[in-house]
């Protein structure tokens, strides 16, 4: 039978997880207040406010079309609101041209300059600052550095490989030293391995340069691993804007939850909903008090519990925990480093995915085995439907 | 079964060495390009045989001498007559190509650029004057140009002008215009089609790196449309220079240019050899100055980075 649940410590407290970052500061780098932007009857972007901190490695992310990109576009210049406010550097946008913005953009399809070589492409913007010729060519080299293209300045953009096509885009932007950094799908056009590497040295570059950066991705993955807060957007709307690792264990709604990853649904009965904390029965999982998550709308009695597949653990043999769940394995996917098992519990009206790495043979559970299932109720989020 | 392998080609391997050669591409294209090449060949290539091996012969009143001799080309480059109106044409040509290149560009750029969901609608507009023959657009020119043509009774009716200008028509400005308005939709196509080409987020990269319009279009628009612009100034320029029926309506005594004097050679003078010797230096000249014009081009555009 499955025991109640109860979280003894709420997860109230807010664990850092971020490293001490040098150039992050509180004073506001990008503030986006009810911005609209609409095209006849439809809205792109639907009165949406954000602050974005100086330093920050922030991400918009979301499904295509949810209004990420015009948000971009729009702090870039290219675009304009419909309604509301963009600041940047508390300097209101309004009526500023691209041209005569403090930010800089990497395009998705990097948009190098097919008639120039690397350095001119990264000179490009230089040329107008009618820097010395020594300091324009020391600036260049320092951003072919930071991008580690140093030595390639010959090529032409014709004679390079999309990772070095998007390093260029990079230094091209980067030595105009904005005060924001703006990226859109920068690596969406690479292929995995290479797309891994570059989320490594983004983030390590965005921490020696200092810059405020403004991801745009659909890949939920790239925003949790680089970002120090992230944007979730549906249809135009935010629906979270939290840090990767809150956005990833206690999502507001169904909608962020299932973005973010595989997520195993509960239906659950309120018992009690007092200030911070909530009182849920639940089929599988017996009673649970969780956080109330802040932008909880109580909808009737009915609640959703969610829990990651990776927090549910195989119990094996003779092993117990404080809070367990038994059930039937009825599906088994191999997936090389891990396994992904599908178990029915008596009691749930869907069976409970389960992620479990194969260093204890999970991969040998064969399909019809009764297996118990540990969990930590702390993993057990409620959220609104 | 490993004999058959070994032993001499069979009749079945042959024939199907042989269906696979005549499958494979560089052969099928040969055959694709083949009727045109022989077209080109018959009409082209031995015409221009013909005209190069008279140019080295002698016209003997009704008959032609044919020993060799370079008589022909010291009268072409030397008579003052020949030189003369060899530069006209030279000079003509480009201008026509330039004003048709400049008048061009706008309208390429505006239905590129701004043409909306109606770019095909202002192409097809552009067509509209090739609906009726060369010949009548170059007589509605001299209906405007003429002495009491459209042009010179407006300016009179407004009162700038007090007696009807002779400026406007025969002589090599009237040819110029003509030109320019004749030759305007083949510098728009190849000029139209460059500045499609052009990848719209290269433009806006040059503004979000600080450029304001006028800068964007000289540093990205500009140089990455040099292509259609060349393919444009040659495509006016090289035809321009033999042109043979404009002068003739509406050049008068001072227009007349190169191609007028080879079809006199042709023509009236009965002098094969030496309108031979003339049309292969124009051709020699014009293929030096389309080649000087892409060099010219590509040298500006470098110029601008």
């Amino acid at each position: 039978m499955p025991e109640q649940g109860q979280a003894e410590s709420p997860l109230g407290a807010e664990r850092s997880h971020q490293t001490e970052r040098p150039h992050q500061t509180e004073r506001p780098m990008i503030e986006i207040r009810d911005v609209t932007r609409s095209y006849g009857s439809f809205k792109a972007l639907d009165d949406a406010s954000l602050t974005i901190k100086e330093g920050e490695f922030f991400s918009l992310l979301g499904p295509s079309g949810c209004g990420k990109t015009t948000l971009l576009r729009m702090i870039a210049g290219f675009d304009n609101p419909t309604s509301g406010l963009i600041s940047v550097d508390g300097q209101s946008m309004e009526g500023i041209p691209a041209n005569r913005r403090p930010t800089n953009m990497v395009f998705q399809s990097y948009a190098i300059f097919p008639h120039l070589n690397v350095e001119q492409n990264v000179a490009y913007g230089l040329k107008r600052l009618k820097l010395e010729r020594s300091e324009e060519k020391r600036r260049v080299e320092e951003a072919l550095g930071q991008v580690s293209l140093t030595g390639l300045g010959k090529r032409l953009a014709t004679e390079l490989s999309g990772g070095q096509r998007q390093r260029v885009a990079l230094a091209r932007a980067l030595v105009m030293r904005p005060k924001v950094l703006l990226l859109d799908e920068p690596l969406s056009a690479l292929d995995k391995k290479l797309r891994e590497q570059m989320q490594v040295e983004l983030r390590r570059l965005q921490q020696a340069v200092g810059i405020t950066f403004v991801l745009v991705t659909h890949d939920q993955y790239e925003a949790l691993a680089m970002s120090d807060r992230i944007a979730v957007m549906f249809g135009g709307r935010i629906a979270q804007v939290a840090s990767p690792k809150e956005i990833y264990q206690r999502p507001v709604n169904r909608q962020v939850a299932d973005f973010l990853g595989g997520m195993n649904f509960v239906k659950a009965e309120i018992v009690e909903e007092s200030g911070a904390s909530l009182v849920v029965d639940t089929l599988g999982f017996g009673r649970v008090k969780t956080d109330r998550p802040k932008a909880f709308v109580r909808n009737g009695g009915a609640a959703t519990l969610g829990i990651r597949p990776e927090r549910l653990r195989v119990l094996w043999d003779n092993a117990t925990a404080k809070f367990e769940v038994a059930g039937k394995v009825v599906e088994r996917h191999y997936f090389g480093e891990i396994t992904h098992l599908v178990v029915e519990i008596p009691g749930l009206e869907k069976p409970l995915s389960v992620t479990e790495t194969n260093d204890f043979g999970a991969d040998d559970i064969p399909v019809g085995t009764s297996i118990r299932l540990a969990y930590d109720p702390e993993a057990l989020v409620a959220m609104a439907d | 079964m490993t004999a058959a392998a070994e032993g001499p080609p069979t009749l079945g391997i042959i024939r199907a060495r042989r269906n696979a050669l005549l499958l494979s591409e560089p052969v099928q294209g040969l055959a694709l390009i083949s009727p045109t090449f022989l077209y080109a060949l018959v009409l082209l290539v031995l015409p221009i045989l013909v005209v190069v091996a008279h140019s080295f012969w002698t016209q003997n009143y009704l008959t032609i001498d044919r020993t060799f001799t370079l008589e022909n080309y010291r009268a072409a480059l030397t008579e003052p007559i020949y030189r003369d109106l060899l530069w006209r044409s030279l000079y003509i040509s480009m201008m026509v190509s330039f004003f048709t290149v400049v008048l061009a560009y706008p309208i390429a750029y505006f239905i590129s650029f701004h043409g909306g969901r109606h770019k095909s609608l202002w192409l097809f507009l552009i067509t509209i004057p090739f609906w009726t023959s060369y010949l009548l657009r170059v007589m509605s020119w001299k209906v405007i140009l003429g002495y009491n043509g459209v042009l010179n009774s407006s300016l009179l009716g407004l009162g700038i002008i007090d007696e009807p200008s002779t400026a406007l028509l025969y002589n090599s400005s009237a040819v110029i215009i003509t030109l320019t308005h004749a030759w305007a939709a083949f510098a728009i196509l190849p000029i139209f089609v460059s500045l499609e080409k052009i990848d719209r987020t290269l433009i806006e990269a040059a503004k979000d790196l600080g450029d304001g319009p006028i800068r964007s279009f000289l540093r990205v628009t500009l140089p990455l449309s040099a292509p259609g612009v060349i393919s444009a100034a040659l495509i006016v320029m090289i035809p321009t220079v033999g042109d043979y029926v404009t002068p003739k309506l509406v050049g008068g005594k001072d227009g007349v240019m190169i191609a007028n004097a080879i079809q006199a050679q042709f023509g009236k003078a009965s002098n094969w050899p030496l309108g031979a010797a003339l049309s292969v230096t124009t051709m020699l000249i014009v293929t030096l100055m389309a080649g000087a014009t892409v060099v010219i081009i590509r040298t500006a555009q470098r110029l601008v980075r």
